[in-house]
Formats: structure tokens, C-alpha cells, sequence
């Protein structure tokens, strides 16, 4: 299946639904920081791959996909609910991107540069992601 | 109070950053992956290493797997239960967010605990 780029998607997406992903991401991002604060770096760390925004990113790919079905006269429940189905399964993809993300950190941040360390392993997430995602289509 | 609200800010913009990418690209598959992007995770380590050191960041990132592998079981979860199950896709999200606790915090009792 060919990746494409669409930026309709941009504009069916209104500024409260960015709005809602900003206060989930800014608040969680801030939890982590309390946490680690109060009961240390080793459960605050847990927090930094908590699937805050999920909830709302799937419910946002279910409208989106009922609301184009429905205009073209189609019943579009199912089909709203197996499209964030299929955006969660790419989910799984990133989320094993993430656990070496994880790893890397761990083990290069004490001894290189962070200014290097991140965008290595921001890289590292983003071949893994796309590498089990191209694997799974493969299939 | 300050670190808080730099916190909460860029946490907010880095996060809304990943999710436009992934409204960008098409098939929905491909874009679920930016739904599990490091968002929170460059936010907080950057800011983590700014005041508190690279060692205590790694002690975060080694955390972090193990919060990475409870998010592998519940975006799994979610995807079968949405394919298979008649619910709106806000309360099969919500109903599995324990399992994410379940998981990060097991490998915590089981893993990070004594470290």
C-alpha cells in the first residue's frame, strides 16, 4: 500500500480537537514532571510512553470516517469504528518503535551528547515504526 | 510553578506536532504509528536533562520501556476490540486504560522496583 500525504485531513480537523490534543499532551507532559518529583525518576519514566491523546485521536478518526460515509448516504458507525481500529493497529506499530527509543536513550544519554542522542534515537522510532508497519502490509 | 507550565506548554506543542503529522498521512495504518510517537517522552527528557542531568533522564528512559511495552498491550487491545466489538471507539480507549496501568506498573513490581 502506497503512503500518501493529504492535507484535507488538516481541514477537517477543527481548532478543538488541536486544542483538546494541546491540554492532554501539555498536562501529561507536566504529570510526568510531578510524578518523577514525588516518587522518583523510575516511576515517573513509566509516564513517558502513556497513550494520552489515544482516546481522543481515535474518537476523532471515527467522525471523521461516519461523517464522509454519510455524506455519501452510507451508515457510516462500523466503518467509523474500524478505521480507528486500523489507526490503533499502527499504533502497536510505533509503539515498538518506542520501546527502542527507550532503550537508546538509556543506554547512550549517559555517555554522548543529548543534542544527538534524541534525534538518534527519534530516527531509530521512526525506521522501526515504519520497517513493522511496511512488514505487517507485506504479509 | 514556572517548570510546570514550560512543562505544559512544551509538552502541548510537541504533542500537537505529532498528531498533525499523522492527520497528514495516508492509509490510516500508516498514521496510527504517529499515535505512538515519542511526544511526551522529547518534551520531558529534554527538559529532564536540562535540570536534572543526563543520568537522571536515563533512569526515565529505562522507565519508559517498560511504559512503551504497556502501550504495545493496550493500542493491541484497542485495535482488536474496535475490529471485533460493537463499542464507540471513546469507551473501548477508555475502558482499556487500565490495562496500560496493569502492565507498566507490573513490569515496575517485577523489573524496576528493586533497581
Amino acid at each position: 500500500m502506497r503512503i500518501k500525504i493529504d492535507t484535507s485531513a488538516l481541514r477537517e480537523t477543527s481548532s478543538y480537537h488541536y486544542a483538546i490534543r494541546f491540554l492532554f499532551g501539555g498536562c501529561i507532559t507536566a504529570a510526568a514532571g510531578m510524578i518523577a518529583k514525588q516518587w522518583g525518576p523510575v516511576v515517573g519514566g513509566l509516564f513517558l510512553a502513556f497513550p494520552a491523546i489515544f482516546p481522543a485521536s481515535a474518537t476523532l478518526v471515527e467522525k471523521h470516517e461516519k461523517q464522509k460515509k454519510e455524506k455519501i448516504g452510507a451508515h457510516g458507525t462500523v466503518r467509523g469504528r474500524k478505521a480507528a481500529g486500523v489507526d490503533a493497529a499502527g499504533s502497536t506499530f510505533g509503539s515498538l518503535g518506542l520501546i527502542l527509543f527507550g532503550l537508546i536513550v538509556w543506554w547512550l544519554i549517559p555517555y554522548h551528547r543529548p543534542v544527538w542522542v534524541l534525534p538518534v534515537a527519534t530516527s531509530v522510532w521512526l525506521i522501526v515504526a515504519v520497517l513493522a508497519w511496511y512488514i505487517h502490509e507485506m504479509l | 510553578m514556572a517548570q510546570i507550565l514550560i512543562r505544559f506548554l512544551i509538552g502541548g506543542t510537541v504533542v500537537t506536532l505529532f498528531a498533525i503529522l499523522g492527520d497528514l498521512f495516508k492509509p490510516k495504518s500508516f498514521a496510527g504509528l504517529f499515535g505512538a510517537a515519542p511526544s511526551v517522552a522529547l518534551a520531558t527528557l529534554s527538559l529532564t536533562i536540562a535540570t536534572e542531568g543526563p543520568s537522571y533522564a536515563s533512569v526515565e528512559a529505562r522507565s519508559m520501556i517498560a511504559g512503551a511495552i504497556a502501550f504495545l498491550a493496550y493500542a493491541s487491545c484497542c485495535s482488536w476490540s474496535l475490529m471485533r466489538l460493537p463499542y464507540k471507539a471513546l469507551r473501548v480507549t477508555i475502558w482499556a486504560m487500565p490495562l496500560w496501568f496493569v502492565v507498566a506498573f507490573g513490569l515496575w513490581y517485577a523489573w524496576l522496583r528493586s533497581t
